[in-house]
């Protein structure tokens, strides 16, 4: 048993009003520089819809994450030999049309414009070659559906559902969209790691937050391919390549990340879960159906002495366990179960939890005419997911590599959640109907509520459980505190540019 | 006395700016140690260029090096005429290859905005003194047949009384002009190399085929030393903080 310490995080996204408030406060803290405009360590996206970069999800065409093969794992990019062999060119890696090419406009154009019958324009003007270019895509180019079906239908979790389906999504009563803010997962078997022919790309033993090295770092690009989530980005600029580092100065200081801290909708939940990292392995390797059981069963109870004790033998600090037991991840991940990691499939076993959002329900049944009375057999309101205009195999394909199980526990706990609450304010469900509902979501009313006020009432304190870092064992304590008087920003002692 | 310069101080000094600065550089500036890959910004020629370069210069490179470090045996490789004709002839394909592959990133830098826009100075001057060695290289392939065995009785003991600090110029200041421009400019890439990219030479990951896939790093002292579990092993303590003191 090896108990480590994992920063994690969960993203309730029935709480999420794709605002793009986090990615801002990303954006103005960390990647506002040259080589960095197009990256956005954390974005939101529309669901259906093909993301950033395009169709990231497509390992056909990226060739990111794991591959389970036999009893062992391999990197899906390559074999190590075959990673030195292709150090000159990577053949899968995205290039910047993947993402877009960034601009900004040539503002002075409007001042300076001689006068004329025409109104002056501000052009847009490439921040890579300085000329004017074309738009021809953004960052959120298929935000809120833009585009569609042109963008979303090449959605590749689209590709699970039945022609049929499809069709269905294109109806306008049954038009349905979500979003999905991404960071970096900070997994706990991170193949942007596996693929770094450097060793430039690690993860911090004490938190788990996963770093690259920007002295390390040679610009081999394989962790760009590598990432299955397309969260490490090349600075074409520096030549090294970048990621989120999970605002690490912020949380060395008690801080929550920016994105975190300046959720409008208040989504982001952080906590320390404790991990048994000798079941690394086995966990990455569990069959497809089972990979999100899997990763629940890594984590460790935090109120186990055993567990304490082998956490402590391991140099993890009180500070830190009493975190963990608090901990809004480990409840939501563990507890009950209701948030699950994205795209399991990809073995990277990613720190990053989602409860997945209740989806509206078909208000059109047949013939033109709005319904949205009870499905036979079921009590009112207790049939939504059956309702749900998006399919749950879609979610799975999302969620739980395909389980469709796992997908209707989650929701169905959260809609005993709701429906116990609305029996409590509301009162226009009977009392039977709130026990039926209670024994389908296999929950309590006392767990109901726990739910609730998690989800509903959380002060800061309840959603960021962020533990002392014990500065006073860290090894710089130690070093003359002159060393660190010239550091600023991201680039540690140097300023983050080319010089060469 | 100007053969004296060329031949027996120019290549010390060419040598000394490389290991000094380089060691300099790689110690005070690591952040500057990158391939400054442009493939991110087109692909396509990158491919043809960057791969036939690649490929073809380090094969070449490898043949001169095995030349001067095992004379013997490359005498006893090519004393079998057709062992020198495959050779000869893979050299000048070889050559063909890297000096074409050279020849299209450069047209890349020249013709692309996007890669245009992340090169520098240096690395016009590194391109043009890279392009006029293979080529000079393809010349001398060319037009002085059977180098690989002449350059056994010239440019190696030449190089081999370098080695030694006993500098023997007459082995090289006979040759034609073609052969001491080529041996010239590799010792002005040589002193070019802390100045440019060339440094990502010296940073060809072989590690990578031997370490776990996973890097863990501790910033904290551990009371307790854990074994690594297979394919998760970390490396460390490595104390990022300590190494540059």
């Amino acid at each position: 048993m090896d108990i480590r310490a994992q920063v994690s995080m969960v993203f309730h996204l029935d709480k999420c009003i794709g605002c793009h408030t986090c990615s801002i406060a990303c954006k103005n803290i960390w990647t506002d520089r040259k080589g960095t405009e197009y990256m956005w360590w954390n974005n939101v996206e529309t669901k259906p819809g093909t993301g950033y970069p395009t169709t990231w999800e497509d390992q056909e065409k990226y060739k990111g994450g794991w591959v389970k093969d036999g009893d062992k794992l391999r990197l899906r990019l390559q074999g190590r030999t075959e990673g030195l062999g292709n150090i000159f060119f990577n053949p899968n890696l995205p290039t910047i049309d993947d993402y877009y090419e960034p601009w900004t406009y040539q503002y002075d154009e409007l001042f300076n414009a001689p006068e004329g019958d025409d109104q002056p324009t501000a052009r847009p003007i490439s921040l890579i070659t300085g000329k004017p270019m074309d738009i021809e895509a953004g960052p959120n180019w298929d935000d809120d559906l833009g585009g569609s079906p042109i963008y979303a239908s090449n959605d590749v979790n689209l590709e699970k559902l039945t022609d049929h389906e499809r069709e269905q999504l294109n109806e306008v009563e049954r038009l349905v969209f979500f979003y999905l803010p991404r960071i970096c997962n900070h997994c706990l078997n991170p193949s942007c790691v596996g693929a770094c022919p450097s060793g430039a790309i690690y993860k911090r033993g004490e938190d788990g937050i996963v770093l690259i090295s920007q002295e390390k770092c040679r610009a081999w690009r394989m962790c760009v391919s590598g990432c299955p989530y397309k969260k490490t980005y090349y600075n074409w600029s520096t030549g090294k390549s970048e990621k989120c580092i999970l605002c690490y100065p912020r949380l060395e200081t008690g801080q929550a990340p920016a994105c975190f801290h300046s959720c409008v909708g208040r989504i982001r939940y952080l906590g320390l879960l404790l991990y048994d990292a000798d079941r690394i392995q086995e966990t990455a390797l569990a069959d497809e159906a089972n990979l999100v059981q899997a990763q629940r069963d890594i984590i460790q109870d935090p109120f186990d002495p055993l567990i304490i004790a082998a956490a402590q033998a391991n140099g993890i600090t009180t500070q830190q366990i009493s975190a963990a037991q608090n901990s809004p991840t480990y409840k939501f991940v563990k507890k009950w179960g209701t948030a699950l990691p994205l795209h399991p499939e990809f073995r990277t076993l990613p720190q990053l939890f989602y409860v997945p959002p209740m989806l509206p329900v078909l208000g059109k049944m047949k013939d033109g005419i709005y319904d949205s009375s009870a499905v036979e057999g079921m009590g009112q309101m207790l049939n939504s997911l059956e309702k749900a205009r998006i399919p749950v195999r879609y979610m799975a394909s999302l969620f739980s590599a395909g389980n469709e199980e796992i997908i209707k526990e989650v929701y169905r706990k959260n809609i005993a959640v709701r429906l116990y609450k609305r029996a409590q304010r509301v009162k226009d469900i009977t009392a039977e109907e709130v026990q039926q509902a209670l024994a389908i979501g296999k929950t309590t009313p006392e767990e109901c509520e726990a739910i609730f006020n998690l989800t509903s009432l959380p002060t800061m304190e309840e959603r960021f459980v962020i533990p002392a870092m014990a500065r006073e064992e860290a090894i710089e304590q130690s070093l003359d505190p002159y060393t660190h008087k010239p550091a600023a920003g991201f680039g540690y002692r140097e300023a983050p540019a080319r010089r060469f | 006395m100007s053969n004296v310069f060329l031949w027996a101080v120019f290549p010390y000094i060419a040598i000394a700016v490389c290991v000094i600065v380089g060691l300099y550089r790689y110690f005070n500036d690591r952040f500057s140690f990158s391939s400054q890959s442009s493939q991110f910004l087109e692909n396509r020629m990158a491919f043809w260029g960057s791969t036939m370069w690649h490929y073809g210069i380090i094969l070449i490179l490898s043949a001169h090096i095995l030349g001067f470090l095992f004379p013997t045996g490359w005498a006893a490789l090519i004393a079998d005429q057709t062992r020198l004709y495959v050779l000869e002839v893979t050299g000048l394909a070889l050559a063909v290859m890297a000096t074409l592959g050279l020849l299209i990133l450069i047209v890349r830098r020249l013709s692309n905005a996007r890669a245009q826009s992340v090169t520098s100075a240096m690395d016009w001057v590194l391109l043009a003194a890279l392009a006029f060695q293979v080529v000079m290289g393809f010349w001398i392939a060319f037009f002085y047949r059977w180098g690989s065995e002449w350059y056994l009785h010239t440019s190696v003991p030449w190089l081999q009384s370098l080695v030694v600090f006993n500098p023997q110029i007459q082995y090289v200041t006979a040759m034609p002009l073609p052969v001491k421009l080529h041996m010239l400019n590799a010792f002005v890439i040589l002193a070019l190399f802390p100045f440019t990219r060339l440094v990502h030479v010296v940073t060809l990951p072989l590690p990578y085929l031997f370490r776990p896939y996973q890097v863990v790093i501790w910033n904290r002292k551990r009371d307790v030393q854990y074994d690594a579990p297979v394919g998760v092993a970390s490396i460390g303590p490595d104390v990022p903080y300590l190494r540059r003191g």
